[in-house]
């Protein structure tokens, strides 16, 4: 019996030649992608604009500091994809978070304040306020799909749709302007760069080593397999969808103390952008696989190729039609790579 | 061979002289291996006009395979077919319409949004000129398809408002509308009630009438008396008999079925009986099961036997409380719980390996290390929420040299093992907790001889250290060898428990087919 058994499994062991190597992290392929891109966009900028691309270093906090918003929401989006999930409330999220943080964050001599009775507070409150408001939509996300069961694209997607809604109806759609300094400070310099690689951080570390990493990769990968495993999936679900909301409301507060002033149009589109974000980085749209240091790369790839065309001065237009082609092309290759990995 | 065109075969059919060919259907040495198994072993199997045949067996043995090769759904290695005497070969399910061999699945393949004229004549609507849709042609041909079979149905009702019963009556007409002469039924009454079985069979002796030929793949003995004229037996991928109806008795079919020698041993190792660990009074989950009483002691193991779709894995899942009950009460050391879900069971002590590996077993995207550690997380090993990850690689470690799983390492994605090794890992994942209870659903399905055996071995020793094990299989030598006693079920119901020197693989399959 025992010989038998031992040719029985020697296949499988023949089957795995990389198997006792040291594995390479999978973001490898994306920096790569994000070196290659920087080189090309220096070899054409010597080419046609006769300047260094990457030798530019105002260009460059440009790119990081505008990534840095995307960024922050994707950290969190990554981790509803990881759970086979989605959120495209993110972007009106930041809408809502940037109008009622602000208006908590007016100056005393504001002129026509929102609320004339609570100007030039502690940035406590407007700060708080804001991540309160995003985890508040988080949780209502999670419970919808967690416990009603419908797909996370309709319910973010009414979310999305209702966050809006209220970010315009808060002022009438007036901006927010005249914010205290101390507000502003949050904004300023690097530290949107700051807290965006803070987070990413903290929930590289959060997905890798806690059990709550260990419990999204889980139920990404099989949701049934998960609840015999005695995890909470209902639970756990509610707890990533709220984490998304937090750093949406985060992300709500960080733009408008960086743009001085709360517009109830903003972060439009930034969940797509952070979408692709995740998934230019390796995340899976299928769930179960994804890293935070593939989505800040895929974040800065975003960045690249923004700053790299206005830098060529290739139209807006051109940049779109470019950029979902390199979104495109990001899927394809995630799916490439599931059939590769089906077929071992 | 001469080639009977249809018009032909009509005259001939309604002159009531047999045809040339007396068989509607002759399949011979048939042959089929799929990748570790040979699900075929040259079979020959022949249908008559006018006859209802039944395929009896076990799971497993080779029925449904068969069938699927005659309605084109699976290529043979081997064999060759003749319809009407006719040579044919049959590429796929389209083919075998066309040749009139119309298959009725056991699962519903209707579309529940589209009304049942549009479900029966979909892909040969009746067009008019100019491509579009002839709505009351379709409907006169329905109503004039549904008056020959007698099916009081409206053919503008969607498919969604109609019961399971009346969707297998629609199935029916369909394949009735290919003109088919052969039909296939795998398993029509598990769904039905007494009266729409009687409704069936009453549809089912109209196509008799009419000439054609059916085949009945069925489990229960008496509609095999009611409805069949002759009765196959297969066995282990192979063809052991063939009988009339009439001249065959329920016991002779069980014999027959269950035949073989226990040729593996599956060696139980006495243990000492304990206290009583897990005591199940009346459990019921409604529409699944209902009635299940039993009482499953330290070192002991239970087997539980019973046909696919008995509701055996369903009682598994409410103990564990994937499902949770609707009736009845569980105790685990006397004292009631209410399992309402896998973490208050897990809380209790009991542990449950699952049926389907790849379904709701293996995180398959995920390594090794993270597959087999994932019932432990919740058991504390963390420190603020970390992970500690040391500890944990420790115990994986200790559980791949216990199981002989043969990895490399354990940073191997878990989809690279074979299945045994699979098996092997969740295993591990669920003794990684300690059980007091162990749930196994077909611990040994589709994984190879001596991977079976260590797992056996492994189930035995853990019994003997006062483990209670509820073993579930399809496997009744793995079922007579491994338990103390065995729990038969049927229908949703028990049906038997019966101790392990009382046990014989024709009692309970008595047991699992009344």
């Amino acid at each position: 019996m025992a010989t038998d058994t031992s040719t029985a499994s020697s296949p499988s062991a023949a089957e795995t030649p990389a198997a006792g190597r040291r594995r390479l992290p999978p973001e490898l392929s994306i920096l790569g992608v994000m070196i290659g891109m920087m080189l090309l966009f220096e070899v054409l900028g010597w080419l046609f604009v006769g300047q260094s691309f990457i030798a530019n270093p105002l260009r460059l906090k440009i790119m990081i500091l505008q990534e840095s918003e995307i960024g922050i929401i994707a950290v969190g989006v990554t981790q509803t994809i990881i759970i086979a999930g989605i959120d495209l409330s993110s972007g009106s999220v930041v809408g809502m978070t940037a109008m009622i943080s602000a208006s908590l964050a007016q100056a005393a001599d504001a002129p026509h304040a929102v609320y004339p009775a609570l100007t030039g507070l502690n940035p406590i409150f407007p700060v708080a306020a804001g991540l309160l408001c995003g985890l508040l939509v988080g949780v209502v996300n999670g419970w919808l799909i967690a416990y009603t069961k419908i797909p996370p694209f309709i319910a973010t997607l009414g979310m999305m749709v209702s966050a809006r809604g209220v970010a315009n109806w808060y002022t009438n759609g007036q901006p927010i302007g005249n914010l205290t300094d101390s507000f502003a400070e949050i904004g300023a310099g690097w530290w949107p760069v700051i807290i965006f690689l803070g987070v990413a951080f903290i929930f590289h570390i959060a997905l890798r080593y806690t059990r709550y990493g260990k419990f999204t990769y889980a139920i990404g990968a099989n949701p049934l397999a998960a609840r015999v495993s005695g995890i909470n999936v209902e639970r756990h679900t509610v707890l990533v969808y709220m984490f998304a909301g937090l750093l949406s409301g985060l992300c709500g507060v960080v733009h408008t103390a960086r743009a001085i002033s709360g517009q109830a149009g903003v972060g439009m589109g930034f969940e797509l952008d952070a979408i692709a974000a995740a998934v230019i980085g390796g995340t899976s749209l299928s769930g179960g696989v994804g890293r935070m240091t593939g989505t800040v790369i895929g974040a800065i790839i975003l960045g690249i190729l923004t700053s790299g065309f206005t830098f060529l001065n290739v139209d807006a237009h051109y940049q779109e039609i470019i950029k979902g082609g390199v979104i495109i092309a990001a899927v394809v290759a995630d799916q490439y790579r599931q059939r590769r990995r089906k077929s071992v | 061979m001469a080639t009977i065109s249809p018009s032909t075969a009509e005259i001939v059919r309604q002159s009531g002289v047999v045809p040339g060919a007396e068989y509607l259907l002759e399949v011979s040495d048939v042959r089929k291996a799929f990748p570790g198994v040979l699900a075929l072993d040259d079979v020959s199997f022949r249908l008559k006009r006018g006859h209802v045949h039944a395929l009896m067996g076990e799971n497993g043995a080779g029925k449904s395979t068969l069938m699927k090769i005659i309605a084109g759904i699976y290529t043979p290695d081997s064999g060759s077919f003749k319809l009407k005497g006719q040579e044919i070969k049959l590429t796929s399910p389209l083919d075998a319409l066309q040749y009139g061999i119309a298959m009725i699945h056991q699962e519903l393949n209707l579309m529940n949004s589209m009304t049942v004229a549009e479900n029966i004549w979909i892909r040969r609507e009746p067009l008019n000129s100019l491509g579009f849709v002839r709505h009351e042609e379709m409907r006169r041909r329905t109503k004039a398809l549904f008056e020959r079979l007698d099916i009081p149905l409206d053919p503008d009702a969607e498919v969604r408002d109609l019961s399971v019963a009346n969707r297998q009556m629609i199935e029916i007409a369909k394949a009735v509308s290919y003109d088919s002469d052969v039909l296939i039924m795998d398993e029509p009454t598990s769904a039905l009630t007494e009266r729409e079985v009687e409704h069936l069979f009453k549809i089912i002796r109209t196509l008799k009438a009419q000439g054609k030929g059916i085949i009945y793949i069925t489990h229960k003995m008496n509609e095999l008396f009611e409805i069949a004229d002759e009765v196959s037996v297969f066995r282990d991928g192979r063809f052991v008999g063939e009988h009339a109806a009439a001249d065959v008795t329920r016991d002779e079919i069980i014999h027959l079925m269950v035949g073989r020698e226990i040729t593996q041993m599956f060696p139980k190792e006495t243990a000492p009986i304990g206290d009583v660990a897990l005591s199940v009074r009346d459990l019921g989950l409604e529409g699944k099961f209902r009635g299940i009483s039993f009482d499953l002691r330290k070192g002991e193991i239970l087997g539980f036997s019973g046909l696919v779709g008995s509701g055996r894995s369903n009682v598994a899942e409410t103990l564990f409380g994937v499902t949770p009950a609707t009736s009845g009460e569980i105790l685990i050391d006397g004292k009631q719980i209410a399992i309402r879900n896998p973490g208050v069971a897990m809380d209790a002590g009991m542990a449950f390996l699952t049926e389907d590996r790849k379904e709701s077993g293996c995180f398959l995207l995920l390594d090794i290390m993270a597959n087999m550690q994932m019932a432990l997380l919740r058991e504390g090993y963390a420190t603020a929420g970390f992970v500690k990850e040391r500890v944990i690689e420790a115990l994986c470690l200790q559980q791949k040299n216990r199981l002989r799983i043969r990895t490399p390492d354990l940073e191997e994605p878990i989809i690279n093992l074979s299945g045994g090794n699979q098996q092997k890992v969740l295993i591990a994942r669920w003794l990684m907790i300690k059980p007091r209870i162990l749930i196994l659903d077909e611990p040994t399905r589709g994984i190879d001889v001596g991977a079976k055996a260590e797992i056996h071995k492994l189930i035995s020793e853990l019994a003997g250290q006062g483990v209670a094990v509820l073993m579930i299989s399809s496997e009744l030598p793995e079922v007579l060898g491994m338990s103390d006693r065995i729990l038969v079920m049927h229908e949703g119901r028990m049906t038997g428990i019966v101790d392990r020197k009382d046990a014989t693989q024709v009692r309970i399959m008595e047991l699992a087919s009344q």
